[in-house]
């Protein structure tokens, strides 16, 4: 089977994330880049589909030059291959104009099963696979905390309002993850070595035959008009609990009117 | 004047606020135009339609559209943008809503924006990024707008509309109907209000203990008439259902008040309620970074302090 797993590159969270004042996208120096957490979920889940009914994982990113490191660590935790989709016309890029660009090149390069984390942790959108299955004609096994494959189809349970639904489709699919579904693996030191070797292949825009029209923030479906950094919560009260800490609380939710 | 689609939220054949909220809003936009996808469309939706200003009700009550995922209501969405050229498309701002307003945006090539917390004048959205650090105004520059806007950012406010029914036959795509749902498995939550619609949510985090002690959480809540949430550590524990999970992989939750018991506040838990208008933390550690965004925080055993509140209310009642 052959699976791919898309991963994406994000500003830590754990640094502060900024807009850049020119074109009002992301600010990707400003942070230092990791991999979205939910990727590494959807790397796992690819490398057990993998263990369990043989094939091979390509990892697709789509991102500037120093998205590599996260290429790098999704093929430490064992990934077979990569795919860096990497073009200056790509800056900017909004959802539908990110997958278009990912759909084309998944056109090119093939698969199975794609295989994605539910959102990132910058735009959380919450749409890219979606948007993917609509433009891929494929169906779409979103929001998953649970995969199977057998006889020719492909099971999932998808996460909902309510509880989760059972879904059911045929192969190829495109799959989402929740991160209930596994317990991502570290890369092991042999697989950080191995990881240098790996293939690690880089497509332009007119590799994956991307209309240079459809992309970038030029292109943009949806444009931020201004922005501002957000007047920072007023500090609250901070009480000890003196064995009237209930009390005063309700003494809070009255004064708001909430008692 | 141009209509506004409004998709539907339902159960059980009743409307969920969040529509209400939405109505509210395309009132302000154009006139408001229902979508009901599914069956079990009835006279108590309609009478809430109406009194919350829909003025046309398109429904499309074909099973089909709710026994796959997703793209059918896109499919549903896209003949109606076709053939009534509408302003803009409103859908919940939930994770199956921007889903349907994703593959919407392909299928009419057409801007989309998600997470807004309000739409003004020019269906220019406002929006909260990067854990409520960052306001943006955003537009859509191309197609038809369609917004995604989160429950509880309007407050429902009624306005008599015609809501005259007409019906609308989909014939579904064949990839619309690719991947089935062959069973839904529904995570009980009691009498309580729902997760995202509540003014008022009670999270319990690791802190609480065991799925036993969630009890006093639950109290608490139904003291307030409010909707219990749990943190990932404790929906991973099995304390509590998974549905019930607040975060960046859990729901997302606006609610008036917050009350966060024995929650660290993690950066995935506070994607999921830093809009909340107003936060109450009870954590024994005073260096908790939940303390950070508390507008009244207690340090302290929240197994001493929740019953203790839970106790109050019902006497100040
Ligand atoms: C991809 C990804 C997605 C995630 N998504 C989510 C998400 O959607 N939602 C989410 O919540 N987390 C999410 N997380 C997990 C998140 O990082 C934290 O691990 C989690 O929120 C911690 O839960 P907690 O605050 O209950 O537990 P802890 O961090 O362990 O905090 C427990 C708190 O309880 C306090 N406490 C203990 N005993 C008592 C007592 N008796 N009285 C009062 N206070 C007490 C402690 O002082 C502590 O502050 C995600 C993580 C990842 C990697």
């Amino acid at each position: 089977m052959n699976i791919v797993v898309c991963v994406k590159q994000v500003p830590d969270t754990a640094t502060e994330r900024k807009l850049r004042s020119d074109d009002k996208t992301l600010d990707r120096d400003a942070a230092d880049g990791v991999i979205n957490e939910l990727c590494e979920y959807a790397v796992e889940e690819a490398l057990r589909l993998k263990e369990a009914h043989g094939g091979e994982v390509t990892v697709l990113t789509m991102g500037p030059d120093k998205a590599t490191d996260t290429i790098r660590k999704a093929l430490a935790m064992g990934a077979d291959k990569a795919v860096h989709l990497v073009d200056p016309a790509l800056h900017g890029s909004d959802a539908l104009s990110t997958s278009y660009a990912m759909a084309q090149t998944l056109k090119k390069i093939g698969f199975d099963l794609v295989i994605l984390g539910s959102e990132s942790t910058d735009a959380r959108t919450g749409m890219l696979a979606a948007m993917l299955a609509e433009r891929l004609g494929a169906p779409q096994l979103t929001l998953a905390n649970k995969v199977e494959i057998g006889d020719g189809a492909i099971r999932v349970q998808r996460v909902t309002d309510y509880g989760f639904d059972k879904v059911e489709a045929s192969l190829p699919a495109v799959v989402s993850v929740v991160e209930k579904i596994n317990e991502p693996r570290y890369p092991s030191f042999k697989g950080i070595m191995a990881a240098k070797k790996k293939p690690v292949q880089t497509f332009g825009i007119a590799d994956a035959e991307i209309d240079a029209a459809q992309v970038g923030v030029a292109n943009a479906w949806s444009e931020v008009t201004d922005f501002a950094v957000a007047p920072p919560r007023a500090a609250g009260t901070v009480v000890k609990d003196e064995g009237d800490g209930g009390v005063k609380a309700a003494d809070f939710l009255a004064s708001k009117k909430f008692i | 004047m141009a209509e506004i689609l409004v998709l539907v939220e339902h159960v059980d054949g009743d409307v969920k606020k969040v529509t209400l909220e939405l109505l509210t809003l395309a009132r302000l936009l154009g006139e408001p135009a229902a979508v009901w996808a599914g069956p079990g469309y009835s006279d108590i939706a309609k009478g809430k339609l109406a009194e919350f200003g829909a003025e046309k009700v398109y429904v499309a009550d074909s099973a089909d559209i709710v026994d796959h995922v997703v793209a059918p209501k896109a499919e549903l969405l896209a003949s109606l943008v076709a053939s009534r050229a509408p302003a803009a498309v409103l859908v919940a701002s939930t994770a199956e809503g921007k889903e349907v307003a994703g593959r919407l945006a392909v299928k009419t090539d057409s801007g989309v924006i998600t997470d807004a917390v309000g739409v003004g004048e020019g269906l220019v959205a406002d929006q909260s990024i990067f854990g409520g650090g960052v306001n943006v105004h955003s537009r859509v520059a191309k197609g038809t707008p369609i917004i995604a806007v989160r429950p509880n950012s309007t407050a429902p406010v009624p306005a008599t509309g015609a809501a005259a029914e007409e019906k609308v036959d989909v014939e579904l795509s064949d990839s619309a109907r690719a991947a089935k749902i062959v069973e839904r498995v529904k995570q009980e939550k009691g009498a309580r209000p729902e997760l995202t619609e509540a003014a008022i949510v009670v999270s319990g985090g690791r802190g609480v203990g065991s799925g036993e002690n969630f009890a006093i959480i639950e109290k608490l809540a139904d003291s307030l008439g409010a909707a219990v949430g749990a943190s990932r550590a404790a929906t991973d524990a099995g304390w509590y259902p998974h549905a019930f999970q607040v975060g960046q992989t859990g729901k997302t939750v606006s609610p008036q008040l917050y009350i966060a018991a024995g929650i660290s506040g993690a950066i995935q838990h506070r994607a999921g309620m830093q809009t909340s208008k107003t936060i109450v933390v009870i954590n024994k550690d005073p260096e908790a970074p939940i303390f950070e965004i508390a507008d009244f925080g207690i340090v302290g055993d929240l197994n001493q302090v929740v019953p203790q509140l839970t106790a109050e209310i019902a006497k100040r009642k």
